[in-house]
């Protein structure tokens, strides 16, 4: 177990240096200079043609020195390496738009986002533990069958397609009022209001963009579910706790069940990347000020140290959860650290 | 199919030198044929295989369903063919004749005049129709700018498939080399290439696919190269682990001991027999080429704005909510398409593994 545990933490350092270099040389090597398109805004038609040669030094002085205020103006290498050393101190630099730390920037949308995956993550697993379940004990069945077929045509739903026909049929256009068309507290939300109106005005407003994070998870792990309960279900110990007579529902429930939970959890790690993706749509469609919208603005506005730090921080996030589940998988099956993986 | 014709001559090579080839050909043909008993069987999966057949006749056929010229036209008593005229004009292949150059074939005083069954390209403005609900003037009605709906969606198709097909052949083919070099090689080269993997696993790939579709030129090709750049490691792990079981099967090393160079091995030896569970990601990772494009044009970025989408008709609906046709159609398009290749890849899915075989 100390050399499986050592080995993939050695693995980790190059792949940590890839991810840093990946994202820095993705947000870096985008044409366009960005003291030319942010702090050059004002300046841009004055940087061009019919500008007299003693202006445009001034205009010149003004990019170098916003350049060398974020560092710009080292060569890439030297910007990587100072980028990379600051980030071992959580400092992202601060935004090109406000000069606001990064990091404080984060911090701020970080409890929204969270919010919402949080959410969507425990919907998708109390909808799909149940659903997988039910499918591995009626195996084949026309249920099982229904359950499988329905949970399938959900996952090929596109999110785009959902969060649209939402926002245009049951947010408040022409059509039904059922739910807010954004945001996340009413425009009255006063903190006066009693605890239970201010829980309800956050459900009300959360609960389309949670079922839209998560209705597509629903097939995957439910699928997952029931075949790893499958699996479980014809092993011998089951066969045993039955011949001593336990009830079927002491026999799914306890002993089949825990068992074949353990995979569903390690997953977990496989699902954050695509939230935080799915995040981009569903903050930007229903204007939800979490890290997706954050992300999705800085893009547009080039706003580099933002995105940089954004994309950095899922990919280590990502990273984290994946090691934390191989961990998690060794504990559970010693043949892995062993190094008989399976496929 | 397509994949017969591959794995046809797969092992032979090797196998030749033992006296086998006859033998093994069979045994691949067989195994072929069974896939594609399976696949008919399962009636989902030919739902899809016809959709997606169907999908692909209308983009190819854009032109001739969707269009503002006429296909036949008698004119001052000559007869032109200006839709075949205009796709040659494309190409350079020919010239505009005089007299129909700058015509306005809706008001032209034609003898006779066939349109085609729209007559509209995806994208002619009309401003004097915005919003218009589906009438039998305009099938799935008018965007903000009058452009007709049904029109965007027949010309959107053949961007989404072209984006879908490119971007999956792109990481098919990053995918198989990596793969193939990691499984075949193992050791360094597969713990190198894992790592390369684990890179692209971890990476926010919808996050980083906007982040540079939106710093870069928008661009139909770029759209294409970048889907396909993040979305090969599914394939890759795929074709590693074929390998990893391939490499130490008899018939690569009979090969191995006749001296065939290392090379041939891994891409006409191995390779084709490695392709099979390939194919269903190859299948898989068309739709979700098509849902990550239609994602992108859907914020407004990737393809160039004045190229009109499947996904940046449903942007519209967004910010014109009474117009319900921007929303619902555009979002079928997209979903009829994903699920239909997501049927075949799960029906191909199931015809591959032969433990499901014959269970239904």
């Amino acid at each position: 177990m100390g050399t499986y545990l050592l080995k993939r933490l050695l693995l980790l350092v190059p792949t940590l240096i890839g991810i840093t270099l990946v994202c820095f040389l993705v947000v870096r090597l985008a044409p366009g200079d960005p003291a030319e398109l942010i702090a050059g805004g004002g300046l841009k038609g004055a940087s061009g043609a019919g500008l007299s040669l003693e202006k445009r030094s001034v205009v010149d002085q003004a990019l170098a020195e916003w350049r060398a205020l974020y560092g710009l103006d080292k060569p890439l290498h030297i910007q990587y390496l100072v980028w990379l050393k600051n980030l071992f101190r959580l400092d992202f630099g601060n935004s090109f738009k406000d000069r606001r730390p990064v990091w404080d920037k984060i911090r701020e949308r970080l409890p929204v986002t969270i919010k919402l995956n949080i959410f969507s993550i425990l919907l998708v697993y109390l909808v799909a533990i149940p659903l997988g379940i039910y499918s591995a004990t009626h195996a084949d069945s026309l249920g099982d069958r229904i359950t499988t077929f329905g949970a399938f045509i959900l996952f090929s739903v596109p999110l785009i397609w959902a969060a649209t026909m939402a926002i245009v049929f049951v947010c408040g256009g022409d059509f039904l009022y059922l739910f807010p068309p954004g945001g996340l507290t009413s425009i009255d939300y006063a903190r006066e209001w009693p605890l239970w109106e201010k829980i309800k005005d956050q459900i009300w407003h959360l609960f389309l963009p949670v079922v839209l994070l998560s209705y597509d998870g629903f097939a995957g792990l439910s699928r997952y579910m029931r075949s790893s309960m499958l699996e479980v279900l014809r092993q011998d110990f089951v066969q045993v706790a039955r011949a001593k007579g336990l009830s079927e529902h002491v026999v799914i429930l306890k002993h089949v069940l825990r068992n074949s939970l353990i995979p569903q959890v390690t997953i977990l790690a496989s699902i954050l990347p695509a939230f935080i993706g799915g995040s981009v749509i569903i903050e930007t469609v229903f204007s939800i000020p979490g890290l997706g919208q954050l992300g999705f603005e800085a893009v547009l506005a080039r706003d580099y140290p933002i995105v940089l730090a954004l994309l950095t921080v899922s990919a280590l996030l990502t990273l984290v959860g994946i090691l934390l589940s191989d961990i998690l998988l060794a504990v559970v099956d010693p043949r892995i650290a062993f190094g008989r993986r399976g496929q | 199919m397509a994949q017969e014709k591959r794995a046809g001559p797969v092992p032979v090579g090797a196998v030749v030198g033992l006296g086998l080839a006859a033998g093994a050909h069979n045994r691949i043909e067989g195994h072929w044929s069974g896939v594609w008993k399976g696949l008919k069987r399962n009636r989902l999966a030919v739902a899809g295989l016809y959709t997606v057949g169907f999908l692909l006749i209308m983009a190819a056929t854009a032109d001739f369903l969707a269009n503002n010229k006429p296909y036949t036209m008698v004119y001052q008593g000559r007869t032109y063919f200006p839709i075949i005229r205009s796709g040659l004009v494309k190409f350079r292949l020919t010239q505009w004749q005089p007299e129909l150059l700058n015509m306005d074939f809706k008001t032209v005083a034609a003898e006779r005049i066939v349109f085609p069954p729209i007559p509209y390209l995806a994208s002619d403005i009309d401003l004097t129709a915005p919003f218009e609900s589906p009438s039998t003037k305009h099938w799935l009605g008018t965007d903000k700018l009058g452009r007709d709906v049904m029109a965007g969606l027949i010309h959107g198709s053949r961007i989404s498939l072209s984006i879908g097909f490119v971007a999956v052949g792109i990481a098919l083919t990053v995918g198989v080399i990596l793969g193939a070099l990691a499984g075949y090689f193992g050791s360094w080269a597969d713990l190198a290439i894992s790592r390369i993997f684990e890179i692209m696993l971890t990476l926010p790939t919808l996050f980083l696919l906007i982040t540079i579709a939106a710093m870069f030129p928008p661009s139909i090709f770029l759209t294409m190269a970048i889907i396909g750049l993040t979305g090969w490691v599914g394939i890759a792990r795929f074709t590693r682990g074929e390998f990893l079981k391939i490499r130490n099967l008899d018939y690569v090393t009979a090969a191995l001991a006749l001296g065939v160079s290392t090379r041939k091995i891994m891409f006409r030896h191995i390779l084709p027999n490695a392709l099979a569970p390939v194919m269903v990601s190859v299948v898989l990772g068309v739709a979700g080429a098509i849902l990550v494009e239609s994602s992108l044009s859907f914020l407004g970025i990737g393809v160039p704005a004045e190229t009109v989408t499947w996904g940046s008709i449903l942007n519209e609906a967004r910010s014109s909510t009474f117009a319900w046709w921007l929303a619902l159609f555009p979002g079928a398009a997209i979903f009829i398409t994903v699920l239909s290749y997501y049927l075949v890849g799960e029906g191909l899915r199931d015809a591959l593994d032969p433990r499901l075989r014959g269970s239904r």
